[in-house]
Parts: C-alpha cells; structure tokens; sequence
C-alpha cells in the first residue's frame, strides 16, 4: 500500500505531458552510482488487516496494569468527546495556519487556548506551544536570558527537587548557548528548597531561579519566600507547574508579592493519554512586557478588510522563518494537536470539573499513603503537604518489591534510587481520581504480601 | 464554509458544565492539609459550558479549516501528504495510549519492539548506521544534529569548529538551530542552476568549519548535482555534513543520504512517513548518523538483548549528548509513523519517490505549458518546484500572495509563499505522491484561470479572497494592538 492513485493511463499521460519515456527519466540528474542498489532491511508491505493484527497483539503484550506512576505524566480521566473532536481530519490534518484565511478554526482554537493557560495560572500572555513540559523549562532559561537585562551571568538556579529530567533536558538543550544550571540542594527532612540554602548566592549576578510547584517529590515548595527572595536581588523566577494543581493551588502569578516572571509546565494531564511519553506540550506564559522575547506560536485577534474580526499568527518577527539566525528559538512545528485536545479537556472540565479533579487526585494519594504506610517497614519520606503524589521509604531495596508487584500486574511506583542515592530506598507513588478504594487496597495488600514474603524468606 | 463561531467564553454560564465528567466532589476536610497561604483564592475563570455546547464548537471551528482530508494542500516543502487512517487507529489502541512512560520493560516489549524495528527501517531507508527517535520536531532533530557535531568535534580537541554553513535558501530553522548549539552560521550563495557555488563553499570553509547543513534536493525544488563534489570539500576541511530531511520524500527509496556521504540526518516523520501536521504538530524528528556521530546520538534508544527489547542508557552511550525530552519524545507519532512504513513496505517507499516526483514533474510542464515561468525552466523538478510570478507582479500588479489567496476560492490551499526568499514572487508547489491526476488537472485550471483574471480583472485577484470565513487580515493592527486572551469587555 502507497495510497497512490494513478492508474497505468494516468501514468501514461503525465508522462506524455513531461516528455519523458519512463518515470526512472526523472531522475536523470542524480549521479548513477549514488542511486538505491537494494533494500533488504525494509519488510514487504502489510495490507490494513495484517498491521491491525500485529499491533493487536503488540499492544496486548503490553498489558493493562493497574498503575501507581507519576513523576511528571499522570493517569487522568479524558472524556470521550476530546478526541473525538481532535481527531477530527480538519484539526487532525492541517497545517501550521499560515494562510490565515483557511486557518480560522485552529487560530481559534489557539487563542482560546492562550485564554484558557492564562487564567489558569495568572499570568498575562501565553503561547502555543513548546514541545513538553521539559523543554518548556529550558525555554524558559533562554528566555530569561535575554529579559532579564539587569544580570550578564547566565547563571541559573534549579533546585534538586525539580523534575531530574527536566535539568538533564536543560543541560543538553541550553549549556550550547553558555548556560549554567547550578543545583541547589533540598531539606531531607522535608524534601523542600529551603530559602537559607540560597543565602550563599547573595550578592552574587544570578539570572533566574526555577521553582517547581508541587515539586518532583510531590511536596509543596514554599513559592512566596521563594519568589520574594529571588525579586529582591534582581533574579527572574521561572514557575514550573502542573496545571491540575492549578485549580486548587496559588497561580504563578500570585507567588510572592510580585509573581513569577514566566511558568511553564507539562500540559499531559490536561486531556493528553499518557502514550508512553508524548506526544503531549509544554505550555509558557509571561508578562506582557516580555511578550516579545517569548519563544514560539501566539496568535492573536484582528480585524479584517471589511471589519470583521479573525485571528492571525502575530508577533512572527520573533520567529526562525523571519529571524533565521537571531531568532528567539528554532521551534517551528509544536504540539499544536495536543494544545487542541488540551482546550477541548478544560471546556468540558471548566473551574469546577478541574477543581474536583484535582481535590479527587489529592485525597486518593492521601488514602493511598495511609494504606501503604500501614504495611509493616514503609513510611513517608517527608513531613509536610503533597499534592496527589509523595516519596515512601521502605525498609529493603525497592526494585525487586517493584518486579514482584508487576508481576502481580501492578505497577508500584518510580524507584528513586537511580536519581536520588541520599533517600535509600525510595519510592514515589502516585494516585490521582482515576484510582478506586478498590485500587489502592489492591495495592496495599499485593505490597503487604510481597513485603511479607520477602521477609519470611 | 460558515462565517463565524463565537468565542467560547461567550457561551459561558455560571454554574453550567459538563458535570457528567467530572469526579464526585470531596470534602472539605480532605484538603484541609493545604496550608491555606499555598491554596488558590478564587477560581480560574475557565468557560462553564455543557458537553454538548463543547462539541458543537469545537467542531464548527474544524469546519473553518482547510486541510488534508478536505483540500488539495500543495504546501511546498510541507509534504501534505494523505494521513492513513490506519496509523491514528492503531496507534490508538487503549493499551499503547494507557501506557505510562516509566512503565518497566516488562509491560513495553510490543510498544519497544515496534520502536527497535522503526530504528531499524530508518536506517535502512535513509544509509545510515544509528537512529535516535526522541526529537519531537525537524527543529528539534536539527538541533540535536548540529549538537552532536559539536560533540564530536570537541571530543576531537577541535574546540574551534563553531561554524555552519547554509545556502542561502536554507529553512529558517537552519540557522536558527545552528545558533542554539553556540554555532556561527556563514551563509553561502547557490548559482543560477539552482547547485551550491562550490568557489563559495571552497571559499568558506576552514579550520573554523564545524558543518554544511544542506537540503537535497534544495528548497529550490531541484537536487543538488555537485553533492559528492559538496561532502569531499567539507569533509577535507575537516567539516561534516547535515542533512535536512524536509525533502526526504523526493528521493525515498530512490537515492540515501548516506550514500551521498551525509553524517548525520534529521527526518520529518510527520512529511515522509505521514504522521499528521495537527495544525502545527506534533512532528517527529529522528535523527540518523553515519558510524562517527554513533557516541554521541541523544538518549532515549531502544536496544536489543537477545529476544528481549531494552532502553538504553548514559551507561550504554557515555558521549551521549543526553536527554532532549522529558520522556520518549513524540512516541504516539513514532507508532504512526512505523504502521505506515510496514503498510508501505519496500516496494511503497520506492514507489512514493518516484510518484512524487511524476505530480511534481507533469504540474510544472503542464503549468509551463499554460504561461507560467518555473524558476528554474532547465531543471527536472524534484517533488515540489517553483513558479515565480514576477512577470506577472510587473505586468498586472498581482503578486503572488494574490494568486494564493484567490486559490483558495477556488478550494485549495495555497502553496507555500515567498520561501525560499532569494527566488522574487514565488509559488513553491509540492503535490505529494497521493493527488490524482485529476486534483492536479483541477488545480492546473484554476491557476490558468487565475492568470486570466489577472489580466482582465486584476482587482478581483487583488482582493482575494472573497469566499471564506474572513477577507485578509490586518496583521500590523495584530501585532500593534495585542489581544492574545479573551476579556469580557474587548472588542477587537
């Protein structure tokens, strides 16, 4: 199958209108000795029902466990309605709307969008999109670089609690450009940034901190002291958020007495499967005054020649296809059909549907860790609040409790031993409103008996 | 197409929802550990509409769009090729879609095995020995190319190769990359037949030389003839090579990057192996390299012990120039993307080369034919071409961006506009091997018919277009008076 069309006459004909004796003629430019000798490596095609079949079982092989994962992707429940709109061949398979005038509805659903992620976090402009929440963050420090005129350091602050991966992105993504991401170090009492940690960075030229909220290990990051403390001494604050949390936690914008300068975030739990890793967005909002140094898509609201109003791509001269070389970043093609999944999610959830969604996850991860710390030799990590997901320590290495529940057809959790040696044998677990009672005394008793046959043996 | 759909905040009521979706409500007291100075005061002011006001909204803003399934999208260098359905639902399956990225190995050996196979295909097709799947974007496999030709010239000791060579017709996302990985990029001119000025090149590179970037074929539409002459000048001077994936379509299965002495490639998957554009992604951007970048490709990558499929790891790869997305980059796309070359198969990938290419070849002679100056009239088109209309600019007042805006009265998408830049008043046409001749007949009459409204009632050209949701916009009030969100008061 190569979905072409032509039959022999049409192919006949086309070439009569070339000139040409034989398709292999139009390739009569490229020097013989670099054409194709064979292709042994590529399999002979498969009709639609063989590949329905195999990636049947494929699928199947991956199973359907009951998980307790998160660490920055997070099970939530997507109504029925959101892809089946998304998919929709005209949202599906469009292009990035240049031409404004056939663009309409996805330069809409753009602006909605850019609407809907600024109330959310406060913040006054938003964009569409960068490609994960990941990426996002390293967006987010180039970014700083250049708005934050009072410092020439190119330093920037990331304390060990934000997502490990995000730092590993930021370090291939941005050292290339002179950044330098110094860790700060956490409270192991409380797995927060605390503020004295940062007293060695007085007086020093710092050009932004980040302030993930809730943090890698779900724990709430004091922001206001945080933010306070940065803003005295001239320093950016680069929020990173889960916009679930949102509904119920203090926007951005509100951090401190002047709020973050840009927040970004993993846009996956707004209506986005979870997919093995993507595709999902980051989304980036700012102040208005930085507008112009933000990476990416905006879209904004017009009017045209008979008055009428419409949407359009603006403020392109930030971008490659305009700048080339001295543009704000390379991105070009995004995540715009995530972006669209993810404003189809907040209609239908609105601020009450968020809000519960997010009260639900939290108190589900609450009754999770008081059912799993009732198993003899687990405990928490950390005192203090979490939202909908925390670090348990248990009292023997955590990666064969792990495959012992998986084989039970759970998934336990992430080990943390491989990012965070100092914690022993740490585990994040994590339960948002998809999880029944039912779920998690599954789990409590699965890990009750793995706990306790690995003891009795 | 209908006219207009109101924003969805005017559909808003308060109090209304889709509340048979939402979770049932919890109590109070089962938040009361938030301490109340982290709790949010007032609610986000997001629409408060039922499920169905959604639907019949979203829905009628896709009926504003053009795109594949409803239009012909000739769009140059974009590669609008027909989105199988196929690949969306079997990419859809619950168990792929459920799957969570940190999921052990042991529940992702159908979801690894197609990854591992998708490497594999890739690096047949394209003649190079490692693939990275991550990069979520062409962009973004750029950078991730250019980044790993900095590695390797460091790992070297050659601490001053910093700079990349484009022609002057390159994407902007050339330059734009290059810069993100520290580089200096040198712009170098091409000739009147469309090939790199090999004097410029010679001229241009030295010790100082990290890499050229090239498209091939260019974006002019034809392949660059002198590209050994183009890898043995680079590779002398110490510099390797990029190869810009954008136009892989016109040689699959045909001719390989690798084989034209490329180290190291990107792949739009979301154009050659048509995985959907989205309105603006997600894409996919694997990269490939030849054995010298091996060390260096970004991490995730699926290996394979004996039967069974692994991630491999900092430990596997130590040069590795490390992550670039929080997980497995853009994977739901590098399912749809592996479904459709298995539909394909050997024979399909060739045939897509060579189908390409006819469209393009016979709208060109047929488009010569009707009056149309190509750009480069003694050149073979590759899958996409160039019409200026500069003659026409001169002639009729009508410029290009007339004749695509009048197009789409006649119910097709423009092609891509003034890109490349240095070529005046320029369509850049790309049919994609899935047009019938029909489509392409059909869209040769409109542009005939164009011309001749050009010239006997150029206004009406001028004006375009008449007959969609909106006439043309006024960008300059867009970016003067910004009204990116929604307020209740506004008026644009």
């Amino acid at each position: 199958m190569a979905f072409i069309p032509h039959t022999p006459e049409d192919v006949t004909a086309m070439l009569a209108a070339i000139g040409a004796k034989g398709i292999e003629d139009l390739f009569d430019e490229i020097p013989a000795n670099l054409r194709v000798k064979s292709l042994a490596g590529i399999p002979e095609e498969l009709n639609e029902m063989a590949i329905g079949r195999l990636m049947t079982e494929r699928a199947r092989a991956d199973g359907a466990p009951l998980s307790f994962i998160g660490a920055g992707a997070y099970e939530h429940h997507i109504p029925a309605a959101v892809w089946a709109v998304t998919t929709r061949g005209e949202f599906y398979s469009a292009y990035t709307p240049y031409q404004a005038e056939a663009s309409q509805g996805t330069l809409q659903v753009i602006y909605e969008f850019q609407s809907m992620i600024a109330r959310l976090t406060g913040m006054q402009v938003a964009n569409a999109s960068m490609y994960d929440g990941a990426s996002a963050m390293s967006e987010a420090a180039l970014m700083a670089v250049r708005a934050n005129r009072k410092s020439k350091s190119l330093t920037v602050l990331v304390p060990a609690t934000v997502h490990p991966h995000y730092q590993q992105v930021a370090v291939a993504s941005a050292s290339n450009m002179g950044l330098k991401f110094v860790e700060l170090p956490y409270c192991t009492e409380t797995g927060v940034t605390l503020v004295q940690s940062l007293k060695k960075y007085d007086g020093q030229d710092v050009t932004a901190l980040v302030v993930q909220q809730p943090n890698f290990f779900g724990r709430l990051e004091d922001v206001d002291a945080l933010t306070d403390w940065a803003h005295a001494r001239g320093i950016f604050v680069i929020a990173v958020v889960n916009p679930t949390s949102l509904a119920l936690l203090k926007p951005p914008a509100q951090w401190g007495t002047r709020g973050a300068d840009i927040a970004v975030g993993e846009g996956q739990p707004l209506g986005v499967p979870l997919s093995s890793g993507g595709p999902y967005f980051g989304f980036m909002t700012t102040r208005m005054e930085y507008v112009r140094q933000m990476p990416g898509r905006i879209v904004g609201r017009t009017l045209d020649v008979n008055g009428r109003e419409g949407f359009t791509l603006t403020l392109q001269a930030r971008e490659q296809h305009i700048r080339r070389a001295r543009a704000t970043s390379n991105i070009c093609t995004n995540q715009g059909l995530l972006m669209t999944a993810a404003t189809i999610y907040l209609s239908l959830m609105g601020p009450q549907g968020l809000a519960r969604t997010a009260a639900a996850s939290h108190a589900r991860s609450r009754e999770l860790i008081a059912a799993l710390t009732r198993v003899p030799g687990v405990r928490v990590a950390f005192s203090g609040p979490c939202f909908h997901e925390t670090v348990l320590v248990l009292d023997r290495p955590v990666v064969p409790v792990l495959k012992a529940l998986a084989e039970r057809g759970i998934l336990g959790g992430l080990a943390l031993g491989g990012y965070f040696p100092e914690l022993g044998n740490a585990l994040l677990v994590c339960a948002t409103e998809t999880k029944t009672a039912a779920d998690i005394e599954r789990y409590r008793s699965s890990l009750s008996d793995v706990m306790h046959a690995a003891r009795a043996a | 197409m209908p006219v207009r759909e109101k924003v969805i905040f005017e559909y808003s009521h308060a109090g209304r929802g889709a509340s048979d979706q939402w979770p049932q409500e919890t109590p109070a007291a089962a938040l009361a550990d938030l301490p109340a100075k982290l709790r949010r005061a007032h609610a986000p002011e997001l629409p408060e509409v039922g499920e169905l006001e959604a639907v019949r909204h979203f829905t009628r803003l896709s009926q504003l769009n053009f795109s594949i399934d409803t239009h012909f999208y000739p769009l140059g260098s974009c590669t609008m090729k027909y989105n199988p359905k196929a690949c969306n639902q079997y990419a859809m399956l619950p168990e792929f879609l459920g799957r969570h990225p940190l999921a052990p190995e042991s529940h992702g050996q159908g979801f690894l095995a197609c990854m591992y196979e998708l490497q594999e295909m890739l690096k047949e097709i394209t003649g190079m020995q490692g693939v990275a799947l991550s990069p979520m974007a062409g962009a973004h496999g750029e950078f991730a190319g250019v980044a790993m030709i900095r590695a390797y010239h460091r790992a070297r000791g050659d601490l001053q190769r910093n700079e990349i060579i484009v022609p002057e017709a390159a994407h902007g996302t050339n330059p734009a990359s290059a810069t993100m990985c520290g580089c200096v990029v040198r712009e170098i001119p091409v000739d009147a037949q469309g090939d790199v000025e090999l004097d410029a090149l010679k001229a241009a590179v030295g010790p100082n030389t990290a890499g050229i970037m090239l498209t091939n074929p260019s974006t002019l539409g034809v392949f660059e003839r002198h590209i050994e002459e183009v890898a043995r000048i680079v590779h002398e001077a110490g510099g390797l090579l990029y190869y810009d994936g954008a136009n892989l379509n016109a040689i699959l299965g045909k001719v390989r990057p690798g084989d034209m002495g490329f180290d190291v490639i990107h792949m739009n998957l979301h154009k050659t192996f048509s995985t959907p554009h989205g309105g603006g992604g997600p894409g996919a951007g694997a990269v490939g390299v030849g054995t010298r970048l091996m060390p260096y490709l970004p991490l995730p990558i699926v290996g394979k012990d004996g039967e069974r499929f692994r991630w491999l790891t900092q430990a596997d790869l130590p040069q590795s120039i490390g992550r670039l997305s929080a997980f497995m980059g853009n994977a739901g796309v590098l399912l749809r993307a592996y479904i459709y070359m298995r539909l394909l198969g050997r024979d399909g990938m060739r045939r897509v080369g060579e189908y390409a290419t006819l469209n393009a070849n016979y709208m060109l002679a047929r488009l010569k034919a009707a009056g149309f100056d190509a750009a480069y009239p003694e050149r073979r088109a590759s899958h996409e071409f160039i019409v200026t209309l500069k003659r026409q600019a001169r002639e009729y007042n009508v410029t290009a961006m007339d004749f695509a805006k009048r197009l789409l009265d006649h119910g097709f998408h423009a092609p891509t506009t003034y890109f490349p830049l240095l070529v005046p008043e320029c369509l850049l046409i790309e049919p994609t091997e899935t047009e019938s001749k029909d489509m392409l007949d059909a869209f040769i009459a409109a542009m005939s018919q164009i011309q001749k409204e050009a010239e006997q009632e150029p206004e009406r050209v001028r004006g375009a277009p008449h007959t969609m949701p909106v006439r043309r916009l006024d960008d300059v009030r867009a970016a003067r008076q910004l009204d990116l969100t929604w307020k209740p008061t506004a008026q644009p």
